[in-house]
């Protein structure tokens, strides 16, 4: 019987794997939900390569741009007190411009990785509900590759805001590069209207069964401990929040007033020691918010991730050992990086040096199943010319 | 399609859009004046400090943290109702692997909804009183809510069979 085949042509001599093949899906069901260069392979393996992608630049952008970044906010911050102290409103107003430059750079980067893992995000949970998108194969392909087109000038468009600024531009406060990354995100509207129109359309003619073959059933390891650890990272990071809200919010949004009004009095008393002590605790305070959001943040992405990948576990073509390898790689990284942040406060350097090497551990794992996946399309397609 | 998944998929959504038109709304008719006003008086703050009118630059500050708080709550009910609503579409996807009985997933769906809807409006609420108990007590609830059945369907996944 079909059903008692291995889950991908891959574990045929998978001694070691801890797969229960009885509860793997057939191969012929799998091959069918994966056609050649439709649209759920392209959004597959467009949405692994963003959040990849994505994460890549994320982790880039924390060694070499964030803490620097950081820190010479922080030296404009004491800058436009002493102006202050100076009685110098002009200097004052000088300062403020270049610390919103600062803030567009921190800002345009941090977006950029945002938006580029989110976009990978989407492209994944819409491959998982073609099924249910009521459109033609053609018209669903067209879809999937405008996504990805938009999914990748988005970024580019939003990380080139700070660079290009308003060079060339007949606009008054609009650059190119936010044309271009406002075009990608209506590309993205577009598209999502479309699918949900596609899906409207399939929940309103009560068909009996998907439009297109749907995943069959899975019950193997991957996919259990990849949507039951999922599903706890989500649930941690969730608490995580709410303890956050409940017990530090409030505190941190007093605090922040009590130090600028404390840096404001040492300004107008021309108190160089207290206007740098202000300014210490200004930043020791927004990096404690940050660390905070970050922390919630990425443990919630990594869950969500992890969920979505276990879906994606049939078309990755490697031995089972390994895909339980990977796996597990990708929760011990998806844990290790927002506790390494979150105890960055503590430990400094190190915990953040931790943290980096959780979100490697994450984009290994990606790559590697992003290979597998890859592998798995080569196999189908020289299968398919095998047979013609 | 089973009824808790259907509830999930179309829930999320709602909720879904519901946050992106709230986020549209923000942006385009309130967010660029209220990043004017937050930037704007911290700067007036210390200009006011340069020319030693200390209770301008108190005012300033006071006003810059008022315009925070309701700027941190608009965008968090925008970002977590397009989250959660993502996460339930998710959930929806995956919820015939929830080993649980079908009456129990329903709940866990109907208790996911509820609560994803509740908290973030909770949230937004505190904006329309500042530091009120009844909005943070519903904010609370509605979290709670979603901790406590994020919980039974991880049990649900974990488990290999119903």
């Amino acid at each position: 019987m079909a059903v008692w085949g291995p889950a991908n042509p891959a574990e045929e001599d998978a001694r070691g794997s801890t797969v229960l093949h009885s509860l793997a899906p057939s191969p012929a069901g799998v091959a069918a939900s994966f056609a050649a260069m439709g649209a759920r392979r392209l959004l597959v393996v467009g949405g692994i390569a963003l959040i990849a992608g994505g994460m890549l630049f994320g982790d880039v952008f924390a060694v070499f741009v964030l803490h620097q970044n950081g820190g010479e906010t922080g030296a404009r911050l004491i800058e436009a007190a002493q102006a202050a102290a100076a009685g110098d409103p002009a200097g004052v107003e000088a300062v403020f411009s270049q610390i919103g430059g600062l803030l567009e750079d921190h800002g345009t980067k941090v977006d950029a990785h945002v938006h580029m893992t989110g976009a990978g995000y989407l492209a994944l949970l819409l491959a998982l509900v073609q099924p249910y998108v009521a459109l033609s194969a053609g018209s669903k392909k067209f879809l999937a590759k405008l996504f990805l087109w938009g999914s990748v000038l988005l970024p580019i468009g939003i990380f080139l805001i700070h660079y290009i600024g308003l060079a060339y531009s007949p606009f008054a406060v609009i650059g190119w590069a936010s044309v271009l990354a406002d075009t990608a995100g209506a590309l993205l509207t577009v598209v999502l209207l479309a699918e949900a129109w596609g899906l409207w359309a399939y929940f309103r003619s009560r068909r009996a069964n998907p439009v297109e073959p749907e995943l069959p059933p899975d019950r193997t390891w991957e996919r259990r401990a990849l949507l039951a650890g999922g599903t706890a990272l989500v649930l941690v990071g969730f608490a995580h929040g709410a303890w956050y809200a409940g017990v530090h919010l409030y505190e941190h949004e007093s605090r922040e007033t009590t130090i600028l009004n404390a840096m404001l009095d040492s300004a107008a008393a021309s108190d160089t020691s207290r206007i740098r002590q202000s300014a210490d605790d200004f930043g020791r305070l927004q990096a404690e918010k940050a660390v905070n959001i970050a922390a919630h943040s990425h443990i919630i992405e990594f869950g969500f991730l992890a969920m979505l990948l276990s879906f994606v576990q049939p078309y990755v073509f490697l031995r089972g050992g390994q895909r339980a390898f990977w796996v597990k790689v990708l929760l011990a990284g998806s844990l290790i990086l927002p506790v390494g942040v979150f105890l960055e406060q503590k430990f400094g350097l190190v915990a953040g040096g931790i943290a980096d090497v959780g979100g490697l551990l994450v984009i290994m794992a990606l790559v590697a199943m992003l290979v597998g996946v890859v592998r798995y399309t080569g196999y189908l397609d020289a299968q398919s010319g095998g047979a013609t | 399609m089973s009824g808790a998944r259907k509830l999930l998929v179309l829930g999320g959504i709602a909720l879904a859009a519901a946050g992106m038109l709230y986020g549209l709304h923000y942006a385009v008719f309130v967010e660029h004046q209220t990043l004017d006003r937050l930037g704007g008086s911290l700067a007036s703050g210390f200009v006011h400090a340069a020319g030693r009118q200390m209770s301008d630059a108190r005012a300033d500050v006071a006003s810059y943290g008022a315009t925070k708080y309701d700027y941190v709550r608009q965008v968090d009910l925008h970002s977590h109702w397009i989250g959660l609503g993502m996460l339930l579409i998710l959930l929806g996807v995956a919820f015939d692997s929830v080993a649980l009985g079908k009456r129990m997933q329903w709940v866990m769906a109907f208790a996911l909804l509820i609560g994803s809807t509740m908290f973030p409006l909770g949230v937004i609420l505190q904006t329309v009183s500042h530091g009120a108990v009844y909005a943070r007590a519903l904010a609370v609830a509605g979290s709670a809510l979603v901790i406590a059945a994020l919980a039974a369907v991880t049990v649900g996944f974990a488990r290999p069979s119903a």
